[in-house]
């Protein structure tokens, strides 16, 4: 065991290093993970420099715009960016779920037209998947897509779309024939979002923010060429784009453990920090063996990807971990200030607020790509091997399965 | 980035899981569960011929020399296979023990019969219910004549020789304490065997009175010596815990397949694919956080002690979580003494206490960060 690059890895990392040293932008961690126009316009712009120098979605093929990279020079790669990582986030979605779907299952114009544009940041794209009645049940969606001569007239909502409202593009799951079993009667599409008949409204979140959006569809047109897969195979293409789901959003949060050790020091009480407290001692500790665990899990993987082999099952827990826990160290961090941890304006907040954002972001972290019970699902059925559950909506028409008032 | 074991330390787990399913079968481990015996002896007589006993003594010493990551993937087959010998007692306690405090002529007394099985070793630390601390150690040492009572000493009644704790100072510090290693059959040590949760691996109390004490390491040295035979244990435990964790997990996964209720297997329900779930993820986690000990360990690294806390709290966790799930999920067989989930949940609870119990190591982790986060 050691913690080495090989020599081709190290040789990697300093040609990354030494590019990253010479172009990174300045100014920029104020803007970074803002969706107005500057933070858009900061996150393009390094984007773009990225794109031109070949640094963008580096594991993509040379076609589409990336330079073949193997998964350990990709890791490696997100190393030596680091924070400037927070400038990609506004792409995660598209590059991370839509242009695989479109590599897989588009055509060859669609992909030579889009894909490179993608990896460079000028076209943003969403995911339109989720709907009002089908959440973990995806495929019980009801967006009906009907054909007309050439094209294709969609009538519907999506729901927690995020995104939208500066999204380009989107990929669309819809139903084309309700007739036939849920699986069967769906086709994905691609479609520019300023399409006539498109309206977006943002979903106001428990967090009081909104970076998600409702997506109405009032008899929109997509010509046939924009659909991605055969008529009625939709299923199985938005299997690719929900692998490539879980591997975006799982890593994507902190564990916070320092910050919250830091503030156990620092918050008193008539006994002392609270960090002397026997009972906060224990659930840190609780939450700093779930934190190690997920960086010492990402080592396994890394090592894995090192020798040039698949990740193993391990892989699939991150997100299951972070989410829970995550939001009820939150919550004991606002426990330790007692009365004052109500308070969540920014000037008078401890640590400006930081655990109370936590607190409810994380309410959605244990829902979003995968809902904490669904994820226990996927571990038990592929990695543990045990049967899936009965459907009972499996083998009938779409039509004639049973739906509840909500 | 390498943080895997090598294709030899795979291919030593290979067969050290190989030699323990034909060697350390249920039957074998229920022949000491049940029977007098108080270890089992063919079991350990095959372990030394292994040279597993040896496996991280240095060559000079009569060991293999190998490493502790080969002696970390012996342990996790041992806990797997739940084996009734004094294995961690021996290796992990005692000689660990001399080989950080011993003189050269202690360890060129001691180390070489350890590694052929000649000896058998133990730790004497506790002598009453709750933590051991500097001030809970009664025991005393004077003119190299040792007196008290040691209650529970893991393998005390057939260790050789044992490490013992012993007061040699005024006070309650840290300073009070120092290590002795005392001749187990010599003049003036009683040990008896006594009941203990898990029959499996035996334990007794020890009385001293005016035994024969020879120091290892300097005097008033013990706490801080004991402290670095914890960190190196507690890896090796964690080892031990992730093996019987995993055999418990899978020995849950099997039954739930088979066992039908309404008319499906019992697998199929969300209740039980959700607390296997839980079972796994929880295994993983200590797995890595084992793995991260490993290397500490093999390289004697700085982080050793915030990383063995680490493996040790969340290893613990893991085969608690484990090996009760895999009664629940049993339902009723699973409390009978006929089925072998029991063999797990006693040796779970032995391996959780034997080092200090879980509280109190997650004060320890949390005292070892803050002093990481003040230098």
């Amino acid at each position: 065991m050691d913690f080495n690059d090989t020599p081709q890895e190290a040789g990697f990392r300093v040609q990354a290093r030494e590019w990253i040293a010479a172009n990174r932008p300045a100014d920029w961690q104020n803007k970074a993970g803002g969706r107005d126009q500057d933070g858009i316009a900061i996150s393009k712009a390094w984007q773009k420099k990225k794109y031109d120098a070949g640094w963008a979605c580096i594991h993509w093929p040379k076609e589409f715009g990336g330079r073949g990279a193997t998964p350990i020079e990709r890791v490696i790669w997100s190393q030596e960016e680091g924070e400037l990582g927070a400038l990609s986030g506004l792409f995660i979605i598209g590059q991370g779920m839509c242009a695989p779907t479109i590599m897989a299952h588009g055509s060859q114009v669609a992909k030579a037209r889009h894909v490179p544009k993608i990896a460079s940041g000028e076209e943003i794209w969403c995911q339109l998947f989720s709907e009002p009645g089908s959440g973990s049940d995806l495929a019980g969606l009801r967006t009906r897509a009907e054909k007309q001569g050439d094209e294709w007239v969609i009538n519907g909502q999506k729901i927690w779309t995020s995104g939208a409202h500066y999204s380009d593009y989107g990929i669309l799951i819809t139903r084309t024939d309700p007739t036939v079993a849920k699986h069967k009667g769906l086709t994905m599409f691609y479609l520019d979002m300023r399409s006539p008949g498109v309206t977006i409204k943002p979903i106001k979140q428990v967090s009081g923010r909104s970076d998600f959006n409702e997506v109405y569809f009032a008899d929109v047109r997509i010509p046939d060429s924009q659909r991605l897969g055969e008529v009625g195979e939709g299923w199985k293409v938005s299997l690719t784009t929900l692998m490539n789901e879980r591997l975006a959003v799982g890593g994507g949060f902190p564990t916070n453990f320092e910050e919250m050790f830091e503030m156990a020091k620092v918050i008193e009480d008539e006994d002392g920090p609270a960090i002397d407290n026997a009972s906060v001692r224990e659930k840190l500790a609780d939450w700093y063996i779930r934190s190690a665990g997920l960086r010492n899990t990402s080592y396994r993987m890394i090592s894995a990807l090192s020798r040039g082999q698949a990740p193993g099952p391990e892989a699939s827990i991150s997100k299951l971990v972070l989410g829970v826990n995550r939001l009820n160290m939150a919550s004991t961090m606002l426990d330790i200030q007692d009365a004052y941890g109500v308070i969540s304006q920014k000037d008078l907040a401890v640590n400006g607020g930081q655990f109370h954002e936590i607190f409810f972001r994380a309410v959605a972290h244990r829902i979003e790509g995968g809902t904490d019970e669904i994820l226990r699902n996927i571990i038990a059925e592929r990695v543990l091997g045990l049967p899936g559950d009965i459907r009972v909506d499996k083998d009938l028409p779409f039509n004639k399965i049973p739906t509840g008032a909500n | 980035m390498n943080f895997e074991f090598s294709d030899d330390q795979k291919l030593l787990k290979e067969q050290a899981r190989g030699f323990l399913q034909s060697k350390c079968s249920t039957k074998e481990v229920r022949r000491i569960l049940d029977g007098k015996e108080p270890y089992h002896p063919e079991l350990w007589k095959g372990v030394a011929e292994m040279g597993w006993l040896g496996a991280s003594i240095p060559e000079e010493y009569g060991g293999l020399g190998l490493g502790y990551l080969e002696l970390c993937v012996i342990a996790e087959e041992l806990g797997r296979a739940v084996a009734p010998i004094p294995f961690s007692s021996t290796v992990y306690l005692f000689a660990e023990a001399v080989l950080i405090a011993g003189t050269e002529a202690q360890k060129q007394k001691y180390l070489p019969k350890v590694s052929e099985g000649a000896i058998i070793g133990a730790l004497a630390l506790s002598e009453g219910a709750g933590a051991v601390t500097p001030k809970t150690i009664k025991t005393s040492a004077a003119g190299g004549k040792l007196t008290g009572v040691k209650l529970p000493v893991t393998d005390g009644d057939v260790a050789d020789y044992a490490v013992v704790a012993a007061k040699t100072g005024a006070g309650n510090d840290e300073g009070s304490i120092s290590l002795f290693i005392v001749d187990m059959k010599g003049a003036g040590v009683k040990a008896e065997a006594v009941d203990t949760v898990d029959p499996t691996r035996s334990h007794a109390r020890v009385s001293f009175d005016g035994a024969a004490a020879e120091p290892l390491g300097a005097t008033g040295q013990g706490w801080a010596i004991l402290d670095k035979v914890f960190d190196r244990a507690a890896v090796l435990y964690a080892f031990e815990q992730v093996g019987g964790s995993q055999a418990a997990l899978e020995m849950a996964r099997d039954y739930a397949m088979g066992r039908y209720a309404f008319g499906r297997p019992i697998a199929s329900f969300q209740a039980i694919k959700h607390k296997l779930a839980d079972m796994y993820v929880a295994t993983e986690l200590a797995r890595s956080n084992s793995y991260y000990g490993a290397w500490a360990l093999s390289t004697d690294a700085p982080e050793l002690a915030i990383a063995a806390a680490t493996a040790r709290v969340s290893a613990t966790e893991a085969y608690h979580e484990c090996s009760k799930e895999n009664i629940q999920v049993h339902g009723g067989m699973g409390f009978t003494w006929e089925f072998d989930c029991h063999l797990h949940y006693r040796r779970s609870k032995v391996l959780s206490l034997v080092l200090g119990s879980l509280p109190r190591w997650k004060d320890r982790l949390i005292s070892r960060l803050e002093e990481r986060n003040a230098a």
